[in-house]
């Protein structure tokens, strides 16, 4: 464990200590708020059924996920290729953006139905917007003396994106995956509340519903605890993909 | 004994022509920046191109590059018509360009992937040429991991893995300091000593085009035009005080009186 990661470590488990003792002193009845010691026994009860559903909200968000950074990559090529492309459709990207998914949901439910096809509808919305942009800003990005010089040695527009464009937008494409594989968790779980056959949305508002605080704590950190190792693999896929930025300088 | 030549410099036809410019005239927006700009390179000959900096340099190497049209003029390489036609010279600038994401060996193999070598037959070739141009152990290194001299060393190979025959050089050393630089002259003189390359220099270092050159042409004014042609007769591989002797200091003198 690196030592600068002590202090938040500390900080944690001061405020998990903080919260028991207040659970403990009987300030807040045990009923409104689980203690951590609740909240986790209530995880391992449950385990095998967040599990069923964990499988069915990463099922979801996957899909989404790789449509939408399908999506999205397609169109920042195209926006970068035509600039008419670009110029018309750059301001409705950022316009669309201003639309919290969260309102547009309910109307994709009416649309679609309660299966899969919402939810993942929901996620590719959400999640192609932040590779788009970070692939169109990447892309310009690109050194024009580097492409001049590949273009020197006859590197067509084909060639000159496999070897400059591309390799150069990777940083900002992956900034944009590590948001998007957030968003695609939550994107999920925001459908699954407005109606579906499970998930850990799902499960939430049945949980809900019995006013089961234990197990909405666990699930809720649960849900967090998903989007933070899709977004510790996207990091991982990161240095394994761009091993020159994570050169010892010596 | 002359030490300096008449202008024009006469090319007998026997001498093999590789690169021509021909009578090239170039303006941007209505200012002229390049007018009636000959030169002509023979095989394995070292020429420079000296003049102030954005006096025109830039514009002539795009031009023979294939990057620009001209407005006027064409540029010939082995008798080929060339003009305004990418693909065939390439170039090597004072920003080596290296790629920050390929390790030096795929940078100096890019080249070769552009013309359709299989990657693993380009890397073989090109770790072939490392020993001689004193890059051993850097082919597995990323750009940011070797000094300013190395990058310039690796940009060059890049560029000679285009083309073994021709390359331009714009001011390929003028961001190293001076010891940096003096050492990469001796370097390079020794490498262009076996590999023979024709090379269009283009430089504002007077002391560099004297140590480096077998010919030099003056380009200056605006619009930019060749004003002066001088042929450096100290034999090759120079002596090494070369730089400190009274026919250095002539050479000098008299470009300065051209300028």
């Amino acid at each position: 464990m690196p030592r600068r990661n002590i202090p938040s470590l500390v900080a944690i488990a001061a405020l998990l200590l903080t919260w028991q003792l207040v659970c403990m002193s009987g300030l807040i009845p045990s009923y409104m708020l689980p203690s951590p010691v609740d909240v986790l026994r209530a995880f391992v009860s449950e385990l095998p059924l967040l599990w069923e559903n964990s499988l069915i909200t990463l099922q979801e968000a996957f899909i989404g996920l790789a449509l939408g950074v399908g999506v999205g990559f397609l169109a920042a090529v195209l926006m970068d290729s035509f600039d008419v492309l670009y110029k018309a459709f750059y301001p409705l990207l950022i316009i669309t953006q201003t639309v919290p998914s969260v309102a547009i949901a309910p109307l994709l439910v009416l649309w679609f139905g309660y299966e899969m096809t919402p939810k993942i509808v929901l996620i590719v919305i959400s999640t192609f917007f932040p590779v788009t942009v970070g692939l169109l800003d990447g892309f310009r990005s690109a050194d024009k003396d580097a492409i001049g010089l590949l273009r020197s040695m006859g590197a067509d527009r084909l060639r000159i994106f496999r070897y400059i464009k591309f390799p150069t937008a990777l940083p900002q494409l992956f900034s944009g995956l590590r948001i998007a594989a957030a968003y695609s968790v939550v994107g999920a779980v925001i459908s699954e509340w407005l109606g579906g056959f499970g998930g850990l949305g799902v499960y939430m508002t049945r949980v809900k519903k019995a006013f089961a605080f234990d197990k909405m704590f666990a699930v809720i950190f649960l849900i967090s605890a998903i989007s933070l190792a899709l977004m510790a693999l996207v990091e991982l896929a990161e240095k394994k993909c761009m091993p020159y930025r994570y050169l010892d300088k010596k | 004994m002359p030490l300096i030549l008449d202008l024009p410099i006469a090319i007998s036809p026997n001498d093999m022509v590789k690169l021509e410019v021909r009578n090239v005239s170039k303006s941007f927006d209505g200012i002229s920046v390049l007018q009636d700009v000959s030169l002509q390179l023979r095989q394995g000959e070292l020429v420079s191109l000296l003049g102030v900096s954005g006096g025109g340099k830039t514009t002539l190497f795009n031009v023979i590059s294939g990057l620009l049209p001209p407005d006027k003029g064409e540029v010939f390489l082995d008798g080929e018509n060339i003009t305004n036609r990418p693909g065939h010279i390439s170039y090597m600038l004072q920003k080596d360009l290296l790629l920050p994401y390929r390790t030096i060996e795929d940078n100096v193999a890019l080249p070769l992937l552009l013309k359709g070598v299989k990657k693993k037959e380009a890397r073989v070739q090109a770790s072939a040429m490392f020993a001689q141009f004193g890059l051993d152990g850097t082919q597995k290194k990323y750009p940011s991991q070797l000094s300013g001299g190395m990058r310039q060393r690796a940009a060059l190979l890049r560029t000679y893995m285009f083309s073994s025959d021709i390359a331009l050089l714009d001011e390929p050393f003028s961001a190293l300091d001076t010891l940096t630089k003096s050492a990469i002259h001796g370097w390079y003189l020794d490498v262009m000593e076996k590999i023979k390359l024709t090379t269009l220099f283009v430089t504002h270092d007077i002391d560099e085009a004297i140590l480096l050159s077998d010919r030099i042409y003056l380009l200056s004014g605006a619009p930019g035009k060749i004003t002066g042609e001088i042929l450096i007769r100290e034999p090759k591989p120079r002596r090494t005080d070369f730089n400190l002797t009274p026919e250095f200091l002539e050479y000098k003198r008299e470009i300065l009186s051209l300028l």
